[in-house]
């Protein structure tokens, strides 16, 4: 990678006009993970290119279909961007804490407790009020059990000093447990024979479609959380305070800070909206919670987390490019016969590779105004 | 009734014979991670590299009829996967936590892709000892039905125990694990070591793979792994980088996991998903109970990230 700082137009564009200069540096700083990202993501689908060229396949109609498939059609767009509304939630699961230096990666387990939450809720009161009030009760429900599941593994991180990757992928195993003891159980519908679930909502208790779109509700409510996290994160004291702390714990208990709230704080915030995607999912999509809670969601989050490098706002467009990836494993199994694991490899190596280049960071002139010539 | 039924005895005698049927795969995944560990990385990625060897071991055995070949090609293709985290590991700003779960989605995602067509065939098992043979209860008979692999496992438990104390490469291994800056002034080249430890713990995690796709449960699929990968993480440390307690943590999680098929199979199913997430229950307590916010774990390994 010699991507050096040889681009001599910039550095004389700084030199020439004092006036300019703050603007450049303001560029130079944030075209750094733009540049770094789009060179991984070509890294990336490089060495993919040379695994379909191995087993015989053309890389070239693999994009081809990928586009077809995610982004072609309006059609293609809407189911990327349906599957993209759980993609922002679950991304936020590990977002949120990761800015405090937490490593949280077991967002499935808010997620299908969350729908179980939701669909349980619901019960009681579906009929006797309004499927607007209703809503408010199942994302209620959703999100402060997601809250406390993830919200207990940041506890336990702070107050106990256990190591919160590991606790939360615990807490997701035991979820998943505990999501299928109650829909086979406790909370079974009778009628549901073959894929034991939760009595189903009636048709006009379910979330419905953006008005001219044929994209349930759960993008908007989506991307009002990344929007809600950025303010959050970048605009709040506390937000500020967490930023702190996740750079120097030491320094920040120095300073007071009560790093204990703030990290419990994060973790149930971040529960609470991976919950939420749970109840998107029992609310808009199934209109039960039954096993199919568990897609995965929780584990592309953290994909799509690490690759908007945590920043709520760069969520929105990586999770709808993800989802438009995964709308097209369906196209692809058919017209090309590669296994639905196709998708998965590609994810993968993006997610080396991305990682991987995080090494690259600061290592060029041209990103960091600090080392430009003064003249 | 005598000659047939043992009653209730059946359960702890199911749980015996599940704890060391379970518990072969934790031990190798758990050694495994211990080696790598103790060289101050740690590798969360063995869940992908576990699925690959399952897979692997699986593939190899149905095409040339042994499974030993199945074992060792296993064994190199998880030596590969380590090779891959613990040379990206080695850059600058790299996190070896991140990397091991992308290494993890990887790793699941090309073992999917490639073994899709080995789902139907019938690959050859591994040989198991049959301890039981005096017996006349055949549940007795099945449950010393031991594999070899579980006697290959505890001996290298004992074998590591011994070499960590021992012999030179341990100690290189655990003067890199402690400190990087002590083993650079000795001359050591840390990224080596930490390379070559996680090639190691690599091979060993997928020969737990190819005891799940060759012996037990004895067949590949999608969900051949419920998460061994992951706990011999949380077993690791609830062992204390110690080779032994690896060993006999495992046969511990082992049972946990033994529990909910014994009491099934007398008759008791309330609950049964609950019984299914007893090791992961067990887990958590044990590192509530072992982890502490003010000092270090007792015999963690200076250099590793996970405990700082």
């Amino acid at each position: 990678m010699t991507v050096e700082a040889n681009d001599p137009g910039l550095s004389v564009a700084a030199g020439s006009g004092a006036s300019l200069r703050p603007l450049l540096e303001w560029l130079a700083r944030r075209a750094e993970p733009v540049a770094i990202g789009l060179v991984a993501i070509l890294i990336g689908l490089a060495l993919f290119s040379l695994f379909i060229l191995a087993i015989g396949k053309s890389p070239i109609t693999l994009f081809q279909l990928m586009y077809t498939g995610g982004f072609g059609s309006w059609f293609s767009i809407q189911n990327s961007l349906s599957r993209a509304a759980p993609l922002l939630l679950t991304a936020l699961c590990v977002a949120l804490p990761a800015r405090l230096g937490l490593v949280i990666i077991g967002a499935e387990g808010a997620v299908v407790l969350g729908g179980v939450a939701a669909a349980a809720s619901a019960m009681p009161f579906v009929g006797i009020v309004p499927p607007v009030v209703l809503f408010l009760f199942m994302g209620f429900a959703a999100a402060v059990v997601g809250g406390i599941w993830i919200g207990f593994a940041g506890f336990l991180r702070h107050y106990r000093g256990v190591n919160e990757t590991i606790s939360s992928l615990l807490l997701a195993y035991i979820a998943i447990a505990l999501m299928n003891q109650f829909v086979e159980g406790l909370l079974r519908d009778p009628a549901s024979l073959n894929k034991p679930s939760t009595k189903p909502l009636p048709k006009d208790y379910m979330l419905g479609q953006i008005p001219g779109m044929d994209v349930h509700w759960g993008l908007v409510i989506g991307v009002v959380a990344c929007i809600l996290s950025w303010v959050l994160i970048e605009i709040t004291s506390f937000g500020f305070a967490a930023r702190i702390a996740g750079g120097n714990v030491r320094a920040a208990q120095i300073q007071g800070l009560p790093v204990g709230k703030l990290i419990v704080g994060f973790t149930a915030i971040a529960g609470g909206f991976a919950g939420l995607a749970g109840m998107i999912e029992v609310a808009a999509v199934q209109g039960s919670a039954n096993a199919s809670l568990a897609a995965g969601y929780g584990y592309t989050g953290i994909l799509v987390a690490f690759l908007a490098r945590h920043n709520p706002l760069a969520i929105i467009p990586v999770a709808i490019l993800l989802g438009g990836i995964s709308a097209s494993g369906g196209l692809i199994q058919r017209r090309m016969g590669l296994p639905d694991a196709t998708v998965l490899v590609l994810q993968g190596t993006l997610f080396i590779v991305i990682l991987f280049c995080e090494t690259f960071y600061g290592r060029f002139k041209i990103f960091n105004p600090d080392l430009w010539k003064r003249s | 009734m005598e000659d047939t039924g043992i009653g209730l005895w059946g359960v702890p005698l199911a749980i015996f014979a599940g704890a060391i049927r379970v518990s072969t795969p934790f031990i190798f995944v758990s050694l495994g991670e211990t080696i790598t560990e103790r060289s101050g990385r740690i590798n969360l990625g063995l869940e992908g590299t576990l699925v690959f060897g399952a897979m692997t071991a699986y593939a190899v055995a149905v095409m040339t009829g042994s499974p030993t070949l199945g074992v060792l090609a296993a064994m190199a293709t998880g030596a590969m996967f380590g090779t891959i985290h613990g040379w990206i590991c080695k850059w600058p700003k790299v996190n070896d936590i991140a990397i091991g779960i992308a290494m993890m989605q990887f790793g699941l995602g090309l073992a999917f892709f490639l073994g899709k067509s080995f789902i139907q065939p019938v690959a050859p098992k591994l040989p198991s000892i049959p301890l039981g043979s005096w017996s006349a209860v055949p549940q007795v008979q099945a449950a010393l039905n031991i594999n070899v692999l579980f006697f290959i496992g505890a001996a290298l438990a004992l074998f590591l125990w011994w070499a960590f104390k021992n012999t030179r490469v341990g100690l290189i291994l655990r003067v890199v694990g402690d400190s990087t800056d002590a083993a650079r002034a000795m001359g050591i080249s840390p990224d080596r070591v930490r390379l070559l430890a996680t090639a190691a713990g690599g091979s060993l995690a997928a020969i737990g793979g190819a005891y799940l796709s060759l012996y037990y449960p004895g067949s590949w699929n999608e969900g051949i792994s419920s998460g061994q990968g992951l706990m011999a993480v949380a077993l690791v440390i609830f062992a204390r980088w110690n080779p032994i307690g690896c060993f006999l943590a495992a046969l511990l999680f082992g049972g946990a996991g033994a529990l909910g098929p014994a009491l099934q199979s007398v008759g008791v199913t309330q609950g049964y998903y609950l019984f299914y997430a007893a090791p992961y229950v067990l887990t958590l307590i044990i590192l509530i109970a072992t982890s502490s916010p003010t000092r270090a774990l007792a015999g963690a390994p200076g250099a590793l990230s996970l405990t700082k």
